[in-house]
């Protein structure tokens, strides 16, 4: 089968997806995909304007810089969440959970936590820099990967076994690094703790530039299969008759999600309900389930959230560290309202 | 499977086991006591009863009310992986003791005890209402939802908590544990042994419920008064619980589901082997958490999560290589 007949048929099934959804959603105007990706776009812009530009007092210089880098780390946080929930959604055919839900920031605080168990709290600043963000990604990938592999192979309710081994994990990781935190001397703790709390506000400007990389390698890798995406959607069996090696296809992906969430964790720290907010509102916004579209607009979606999100809490509320506490308690209301509606998961 | 007397000779190990786990946990401790210098010295005597019987007696007590807890909301709720903490019940009853902390700062305990109480019930009644409406109750989708409802819970309590600069309160109060517990603080947990006793007289009603609601009506039980009932009992166990020494997770989801896996699903003959292995891991997790690092403490629940998720993962890939045979 070559390229061209499995994206007819994937274009014939986005067609029809999308027309379901758009029943069941509130109806938007009708405008076209791309229409609409550049609606999005353009209310980005003018929010990064607004965000970057208004309200500055004093250095204009030193706010501009730091705004600049608090930018870059939402772009990432974005991107990450908002494009891997997307295709966490899509490989494991359910709308409702993100794949942060699985432990990673779990894992990513037990591992900084055995480092300084083991290393004492001086290893802490001096592993500092991109060797270390890129060494504690790949672990987490590697994590991933075999909690995948191993839970993903059976027949019977695999999916929702992973996604209950994944979280049981992350819990069983939290107690495990409050044990062990426990065990530190008060020194080391305080640099543990500083090191883990609040990292949305005070990222590394030096991770950014390596970070974005992998972004946008990701980004052309998944731009390059949308179409297989958009094939995945129709199910194992559909996609397998149309030529797709769904299990290859399915642990590829799989190890892109825990790329991209072991990166968001490891540079801007836990967030658990922000991807899949950000995934149902594109889902909404380009009424169609074409990756090509749904990406792109999960990514503007999710900056745009972010940036208005930290204006409005920064400048009218006063209360800028409450960003992501908002976000997990809108998202959790949200996602308590869907699956009263769907009734499943 | 193991044959009547290898299970016989099993559970009076367990139980052997655990009557050695309560002198360890009376005699292990920062204070020096023995054995005789308890008859010889009125001091060691004194300190005995202030703090080590009330420490022992409250993890008693919090083991049997978080086992019995989940055997009654597994049978509710037909599903193994239900409990307190895995239905969310236990995060509201702490939404309940922040907002009595909010409301009645000065309130005594028992009230806030009774708001808790009325949280987790509140929760437990919402999880329930979840549950009715979900298309697929798929052993796994159950604890799943349950699990994020109570991270929303948990969420919300958080930014409570932020708002009033309760935060540090919180956290100190969520890793408590039993270090603190001393004479004139554990007293309330007395009302988990009349909820034992009371599970215990209806356990042959809860074993009908848990058979559905058709089958528990055909067999002369009123469905809708047992869960009533059952969700009560569960409510005021994990609220009180909770209030005094805070989450205890996954022991009434690991206790329950090894007694049915030794002994089957007589919830009656079974009651009493929840209260008596549960004690058993609480009080080893405890014993861990005190010698490991003294002077210093680990809470039994941190050791308890770690060692309570592994089981749990342990059974549930075990439910998995059961339904592919």
């Amino acid at each position: 089968m070559s390229s061209a007949d499995v994206k007819a048929v994937a274009a014939a099934a986005g067609v029809s997806r999308g027309m379901r959804l758009r029943r069941g959603a509130r109806r938007l105007p009708t405008l076209s995909p791309k229409a609409r990706l550049l609606l999005a776009a353009g209310i980005l812009v003018v929010a990064i304007a607004c965000y970057l530009l208004l309200f500055i007092r004093g250095s204009f210089a030193f706010s501009f810089d730091r705004r600049l880098t608090m930018l870059g780390a939402m772009t990432i946080a974005a991107f990450t969440q908002g494009v891997g929930t997307v295709i966490f959604h899509t490989v494991t055919s359910n709308r409702i959970l993100s794949p942060s839900i699985m432990g990673f920031d779990s894992l990513y605080t037990l591992m900084q936590t055995l480092m300084v168990f083991f290393f004492g709290g001086a290893a802490l600043a001096q592993t500092e820099g991109i060797p270390k963000l890129l060494a504690q990604t790949a672990l987490m990938v590697v994590f991933a990967t075999i909690l995948y592999r191993w839970l993903f192979s059976g027949r019977f309710g695999s999916l929702f076994l992973l996604l209950l081994v994944g979280v049981v994990f992350g819990m069983a990781f939290d107690s495990l690094s409050t044990f062990v935190q426990r065990l530190l001397d008060p020194t080391d703790y305080d640099l543990l703790s500083t090191r883990l709390f609040g990292r949305m506000s005070n990222v590394e400007a030096g991770y950014l530039p390596i970070a974005a990389g992998i972004c946008v390698l990701v980004a052309l890798f998944l731009w390059q299969r949308r179409h297989r995406l958009d094939t995945l959607l129709l199910g194992r069996e559909t996609a397998t008759n149309l030529g797709i090696s769904y299990k290859r296809e399915l642990t590829l992906m799989l190890i892109v999600i825990a790329l991209l969430v072991a990166l968001s964790t490891a540079l801007v720290g836990p967030m658990t309900f922000f991807g899949f907010v950000v995934a149902i509102l594109s889902y909404q916004f380009t009424g169609t389930h074409k990756h090509a579209y749904v990406m792109p607009m999960a990514f503007l979606v999710g900056l745009t959230t972010l940036v208005v999100g930290q204006f409005v809490l920064q400048h009218i509320f006063y209360a800028s560290g409450m960003l992501s506490v908002i976000i997990e308690f809108g998202g959790g209301i949200l996602f308590l309202i869907l699956i009263l509606r769907k009734g499943t998961l | 499977m193991t044959s009547l007397t290898t299970r016989r000779a099993l559970l009076t190990a367990t139980a052997v086991g655990t009557g050695a786990l309560v002198v360890a946990s009376l005699l292990v401790g920062g204070y020096d006591i023995s054995v005789v210098g308890l008859v010889t010295d009125p001091a060691q005597w004194e300190m005995f009863l202030i703090s080590r019987v009330p420490r022992t007696l409250a993890l008693i007590f919090a083991a049997i009310a978080m086992s019995i807890s989940g055997v009654i909301m597994q049978m509710i709720t037909q599903n193994k992986f239900v409990e307190p903490t895995t239905a969310g019940t236990a995060q509201w009853s702490g939404l309940g003791m922040l907002v009595g902390l909010i409301l009645f700062p000065s309130a005594p305990p028992l009230l806030k005890m009774l708001i808790a109480c009325v949280f987790a019930f509140i929760g437990t009644a919402i999880f329930l209402g979840v549950l009715r409406r979900l298309a697929s109750r798929s052993s796994l989708i159950v604890p799943l939802v349950g699990i994020m409802l109570g991270a929303v819970v948990g969420a919300g309590t958080t930014y409570l908590a932020n708002s009033f600069n309760l935060l540090q309160a919180l956290t100190a109060w969520r890793s408590g544990g039993f270090s603190n517990v001393v004479r004139g603080f554990y007293e309330p947990l007395w009302v988990v042994a009349i909820i034992a006793v009371l599970a215990f007289l209806v356990a042959d009603r809860l074993t009908v419920a848990g058979l559905g609601k058709d089958l528990a009506t055909n067999a002369g039980v009123n469905y809708d008064r047992v869960v009533l009932l059952g969700v009560m009992m569960v409510a005021v166990a994990t609220g009180v619980t909770t209030v005094v020494v805070g989450f205890i997770p996954f022991l009434g989801l690991v206790v329950p589901n090894l007694v049915s896996m030794l002994m089957g699903d007589d919830l009656r003959k079974n009651m009493p082997w929840v209260a008596v292995i549960g004690t058993g891991l609480l009080l080893a997790c405890d014993l861990v958490g005190r010698t490991v690092v003294s002077p210093m403490e680990i809470p039994a629940s941190v050791i308890m999560g770690a060692v309570g998720a592994a089981l749990f993962i342990g059974l549930v890939l075990r439910q998995r290589k059961v339904a592919h045979v």
